[in-house]
């Protein structure tokens, strides 16, 4: 196992907190309800904080100046390794709970696979990420279930997220030759195991919330190696430009 | 302050051998520094002003999220990102405590919200301002949570229990606040030209708003008497005025920039400083409506609530289903 294999690969975990952390935290003040505000807030702020650990790690590992900072501020789209799923828009708080959901029922099964990494850095990240992400988890499935056994209007806006959403979930167990050599280091976990754990979740919750799949779909890929949707740019022009407009300045 | 002109519903202020038996043992309490509960008998004109002053400083703290919130998206770095995040977090909790306790008086959260989306309810002045840059973010923390803390120290110590307790839990994360935003405005002021630019400008922009938070001068603060003979205001507008301007003058002279006040100087007669006067037709129109932002302020809290109608309607009708599916059961 390469330490560049090992740097790709905190990139990715990175990166997924800190773009999906970003789309969550806009809901800062707009959100349905007061406490949702609160748990929202409370969400984002976590995804920060693990976006911190892991980015900082893989600045380590980069060995130049980087951190974790240089990283989230100033590299350009096509170096970020987020899943397209997190980087799709907040639409409306339907569409925002369906995307946490499906995200962190893959993150809490990766997070629980990672404690047993063979790397101790990597275990330590997963140990401190996933007891925040098991609560995430908890949330949004609850509300997943709720809001699809509902209202007729509340199934609806559920069944519509979950059609929107569905076909950048393939991409979250597609192993490439990174997590492969990560796999067979026992760093990071096989991605088929992650599958069934997720699948497990996703059937149970969306059975009880009387939703289901759409049929036939085309997975969208490409977050990995860079190539993402149009969607990216827009957050990352937003969310980088005061270390972009005053280079080297320190906040 | 988060509160600037609460209505007492008084006719004035009594004296003791002027009240009802009842209303004199109430009042006799107060002057003992005792703490009035939500079960003990209170006159009808301090419940009401009490919901009226705990509501406008919970709408402040909601609608105080979004200056703020204006900002997460664009922090400058992670840890600035993850700070801000926490305080407007913090901001939603203060709005929670104190809707409670104005439900202790037995005004419902969703009663007072809806006042607050009819434009009926006010909330605090400052807020109607727009966050222009970074430095703003600073300049709130350091100046708007400066000033709420003036007035809100004080109220640990206010007649009524619910109220005093929730402010002490308050009292706690503001000045967190407040020495975070002064962190931000040393950074920029020890930083490049175009940053300590954005420092000035701030306070230029948020010296004289801050200001009017402590509400109109005293002589025209005509229910201000009522209010401090219940206990539910400690000091008088001005008072606290000056203590903040005594307070913050220094500090904008430690990060070396300047009040942008050509009246402002140092009085050794009363050691204090002496100010200019304040725009009080801009503090009126403002509180009124014609504030730079009211409107989207306003506009985006009464979008929240409507957005999520859905979203609320469906978690009671999902509870509902719930207890309908328990009942033959219970029944049995």
């Amino acid at each position: 196992m390469s330490k560049a294999a090992l740097k790709e690969f905190s990139l990715r975990m990175g990166d997924n907190c800190l773009i999906l952390g970003q789309r969550v935290s806009a809901w800062c003040g707009h959100g349905p309800a007061l406490e949702e505000d609160i748990a929202l807030a409370n969400v984002s702020l976590d995804l920060i904080g693990q976006t911190r650990m892991w980015l900082g790690y893989a600045a380590e590992l980069s060995g130049k100046k980087a951190t974790a900072d240089t990283l989230a501020f100033l590299r350009d789209s096509g170096e970020f390794r987020n899943a397209l799923l997190v980087e799709q828009p907040n639409g409306d708080i339907g569409q925002t709970l369906m995307r946490q959901f499906l995200f962190d029922a893959w993150h809490q099964a990766m997070l629980e696979r990672l404690v047993q990494s063979s790397e101790p850095r990597v275990a330590e990240i997963a140990q401190k990420a996933l007891k925040e992400v098991a609560y995430h988890l908890e949330r949004a499935a609850d509300l997943v279930v709720r809001l699809g056994d509902g209202t007729a209007e509340s199934r609806r806006r559920m069944q519509d997220a979950l059609d929107l959403l569905w076909p950048y979930t393939g991409e979250l167990f597609e192993a490439d030759k990174v997590e492969l050599s990560l796999a067979k280091a026992g760093v990071a976990p096989n991605l088929d195991e992650v599958r069934d754990a997720w699948n497990r979740t996703v059937d149970r919750v969306l059975a009880d919330a009387t939703l289901s799949p759409p049929e036939t779909v085309w997975m969208q890929t490409g977050g990995k190696s860079g190539r993402h949707t149009e969607h990216l740019g827009y957050l990352l022009a937003e969310m980088q430009v005061l270390q972009r407009a005053h280079p080297g300045a320190a906040w | 302050m988060y509160t600037q002109n609460i209505k007492t519903d008084s006719l004035g202020v009594k004296a003791l051998d002027e009240m009802e038996p009842k209303e004199r043992a109430f009042q006799e309490r107060i002057n003992a520094d005792d703490r009035i509960e939500p079960k003990d008998w209170m006159p009808e004109a301090y419940r009401k002003t009490l919901i009226r002053q705990i509501s406008q400083h919970a709408h402040s703290e909601v609608v105080g999220q979004l200056p703020e919130g204006n900002w997460i998206s664009r922090a400058p770095t992670l840890e600035r990102k993850a700070i801000l995040l926490a305080k407007v977090q913090d901001e939603a909790g203060h709005g929670l405590y104190l809707y409670c306790a104005a439900e202790t008086l037995g005004a419902t959260r969703d009663e007072l919200l809806e006042q607050l989306h009819a434009g009926k309810a006010k909330y605090s002045s400052i807020f109607n301002y727009p966050t222009l840059t970074w430095a703003d973010i600073g300049a709130i923390g350091w100046l708007v949570d400066g000033a709420a803390i003036m007035n809100q120290v004080p109220l640990q110590r206010c007649s009524y229990g619910p109220y005093s307790r929730a402010m002490i839990r308050v009292c706690k994360e503001e000045s967190f606040h407040q020495r975070q935003g002064f962190d931000i405005m040393m950074k920029l002021c020890a930083g490049t030209k175009g940053q300590k630019a954005m420092a000035q400008d701030a306070l230029n922009r948020w010296w004289w708003p801050s200001l009017m938070m402590f509400g109109p001068p005293d002589g025209e603060s005509v229910h201000s008497a009522q209010s401090m003979a219940w206990k539910i205001k400690l000091y008088s507008n001005d008072e606290l005025r000056q203590k903040f301007v005594d307070q913050t003058v220094p500090q904008a002279d430690l990060l070396g920039i300047k009040v942008p006040d050509p009246d402002l100087r140092w009085n050794e007669d009363k050691g204090g400083y002496d100010f200019g006067e304040i725009d009080w037709d801009e503090f009126h129109r403002v509180l009124k409506g014609g504030g730079p932002c009211n409107r989207e302020r306003l506009g985006a809290r009464v979008k929240a609530w409507e957005d999520g109608a859905w979203f609320r309607d469906g978690l009671m009708a999902h509870a509902e289903k719930k207890a309908a599916a328990a009942r033959p059961m219970a029944a049995e």
